[in-house]
């Protein structure tokens, strides 16, 4: 006993005598005239009239009704539009629900506020009530969504159809708990509690679902769940950096091992700064082996309350290539009203990059004040030294994008959380 | 107990599909027939249905647990908020479900017997209850009017006026109604579902959505 396919009915609204077509068929329960704003009981075949809106009272829908868009790959009618609106203090908040039908797989809800979206399901089980870091909160299927929070919320206008009887200045006590980007909201009658369950959508995702022409509404402030755009990226960025900071200690262990760190000169002389003479002097040649590799140069002095300056020249001994390069070691101390004071080091240390391998030699020249006693000093030549200073400045320099990230990741949601009834700019509604 | 026979109101050949079914209605002149060991009695007659949009009919088709499924008859309740079927499910084993559509919203419940039932007047929203390892708690009472049936159902079940009824749900969504409307109370557990879980075939056909 199969029926024919059922027909969607119109009917005469009794306020004008325009047409109201029902696209949710027998399920609804409340229609509105599209041409004279008349709320229609339509549940029994005499259609009566609820109420009327006047000129003013009467809000546009940017999504049109009888607009039809796939979502989880199920394809929904607009069929309803209502404003809501929540009055805290003398601030009056409206944010509009769009009723979304199926003939098959029911109603949904479109919810937006000021361009932030959410996809709404009915929750047809009982979330439970627990606790979260001392707020209350809800756990549903898993999720434990915290309570952000409640507020008295009135029905202002109505466009279109609705399944139940609307009832417009009707109130509800409205109670919103959320982990980004999911909410769980909670709408309380003296006799029943009706939970629905939202998701945040992007505007762009619910233009492109209902293939509307134009763009969204402007997304402004942060809303209750929307997710933290740093979350999902700072995450990342934190696991690139601990990726690279284990790559550099492995590489700092590397060089420390493979490191040659092999000393292939150490002279010791004495100088005096005298009046004649060449005072410049070249070491026995040295070979420079293994890798392209840094070459450490250390003058090692006595000095002591005077300077001295060395002339390097490192010399490969088949080319002539010489790398330039002049030290000035000082060592200055005594105590003054301060007290004890130093200034300078009695060893130097100068780092050549880059030194092929080969048969190499140094010219020294050193100079020093006339006055200046005799200088001992001594030259150590080492091969391939580790660097650790650069291997410091990476290890402070990696985490820099993820610190930086994960504060403005703690800014969004200490906005997000200023709104809620736990913020310290009072929008509580304070009857919890 | 016979399978076919003809309707004592109008004459007109009446079949029982379902062996558990005890009640059916007559297509013709809307009889309503129960079986007797020897023959069909007319025990009432259906008034027009209200308007309802659900997309189940009798003879629809699905699967639910594992376990397929066809639709035999109707309870169609009123209440403030509209109206809503109880579908009488018949399974390939010739047990009895419920699937339940109240503006599609569906639920799928078995008929429990032996608990012990509170007296409806005990409950309002908010009071907890146990039914073996599930923990419920009532979250509507409705007063609702009987305002129907079609097709074969597996008790005698017509002619009520106001029949309250019982909604509990547990956490992990379980859900249960406890009908008011015999002397002894009836307890149905099932759970919610999904439109697309249930697999169903043989639906009703809406103008435009095809």
């Amino acid at each position: 006993m199969a029926e024919a396919a059922v027909r969607a009915v119109a009917l005469a609204c009794p306020n004008c005598g325009g047409q109201v077509e029902l696209r949710g068929f027998a399920n609804t329960l409340t229609a509105t005239c599209p041409s004279c704003f008349t709320v229609l009981d339509t549940s029994t075949p005499a259609v009566s009239i609820l109420r009327t809106f006047g000129k003013k009272q009467r809000y546009t829908p940017v999504i049109p009704l009888g607009s039809r868009g796939d979502f989880d790959g199920v394809k929904y009618e607009v069929i309803g539009f209502q404003i809501r609106t929540v009055k805290e203090d003398d601030e009056v908040w409206h944010w509009s629900e769009y009723l979304l039908f199926n003939p098959y797989n029911g109603f949904r809800y479109l919810t937006e506020y000021n361009g932030h979206w959410n996809f709404v399901t009915p929750v047809r089980g009982l979330p439970a009530r627990v606790t979260s870091r001392h707020r209350p909160a809800y756990k549903w299927q898993g999720r434990t969504y915290r309570h952000f929070s409640t507020s008295i919320a009135k029905t202002e206008f109505v466009l279109g159809e609705f399944p139940w009887r609307v009832v417009v200045d009707e109130t509800v006590r409205a109670e919103d708990y959320v982990t980004p980007p999911y909410i769980l909201s909670a709408e309380r009658t003296q006799d029943e509690t009706t939970w629905s369950h939202g998701e945040y959508l992007d505007g762009r995702q619910i233009w492109r679902a209902f293939k509307l022409k134009g763009s969204p509404p402007r997304v402004q402030g942060i809303f209750l769940n929307q997710p933290s755009p740093y979350t999902g990226t700072a995450g990342g960025i934190i696991k690139v950096a601990a990726i690279l900071e284990v790559a550099l200690v492995a590489l700092l262990i590397f060089f420390i091992f493979f490191s040659g760190n092999r000393t292939v000169l150490r002279e010791s002389h004495q100088f005096q700064q005298g009046t004649r003479g060449e005072t410049s002097f070249v070491t026995p040649v040295f070979d420079l082996t293994g890798r392209l590799s840094n070459v450490e140069v250390q003058t090692r002095t006595d000095l002591d309350n005077h300077w001295m300056f060395v002339g390097y020249a490192l010399i490969d001994t088949d080319t002539g290539q010489g790398y330039d390069f002049g030290r000035e070691v000082s060592y200055y101390h005594g105590r003054d009203s301060d007290g004890d004071w130093s200034e300078g080091g009695k060893v130097d240390k100068a780092i050549v990059p880059s030194v092929p391998s080969g048969r190499y030699y140094l010219r020294v020249e050193p100079e020093a004040e006339p006055s200046s006693p005799s200088i001992n000093y001594e030259i150590v030549v080492q091969r391939d030294v580790p660097n650790f200073i650069w291997f410091m400045i990476a290890a402070l320099l990696i985490p820099l994008p993820a610190i930086a990230l994960a504060w403005r990741g703690f800014r969004f949601e200490y906005e997000r959380w200023q709104q809620s009834d736990y913020g310290s700019v009072g929008t509580s509604s304070g009857d919890d | 107990m016979i399978k076919t026979g003809s309707c004592p109101s109008c004459g007109a050949p009446v079949e029982f599909r379902w062996s558990s079914s005890v009640q059916t209605v007559c297509e013709f002149c809307r009889s309503i027939l129960v079986r007797t060991d020897v023959d069909l009695e007319k025990v009432g007659k259906v008034a027009d249905l209200p308007a309802n949009a659900s997309p189940i009919q009798i003879g629809t088709e699905g699967v639910y647990a594992n376990r397929p499924f066809a639709v035999a008859g109707r309870i169609i309740y009123e209440y403030s908020q509209g109206n809503w079927n109880e579908w009488h499910l018949v399974f390939n084993d010739g047990t009895s479900g419920w699937l339940s559509d109240a503006q599609l919203a569906y639920d799928v419940s078995f008929r429990e017997d032996g608990f012990q039932l509170p007296a409806a007047g005990d409950l309002q929203p908010g009071v907890s209850l146990r039914f073996g390892t599930l923990q419920f708690e009532v979250t509507s009472v409705t007063h609702a009017r009987y305002a129907g049936v079609q097709g074969e159902l597996p008790f005698q079940y017509w002619d009520k006026t106001e029949v309250p009824f019982v909604d509990i749900r547990a956490l992990d969504g379980h859900f249960g109604t406890l009908d008011y409307s015999e002397d002894a109370p009836l307890l149905f557990l099932g759970e919610a579902v999904e439109f697309e879980s249930l697999k169903l075939s043989n639906l009703r056909s809406f103008e435009g959505w095809n």
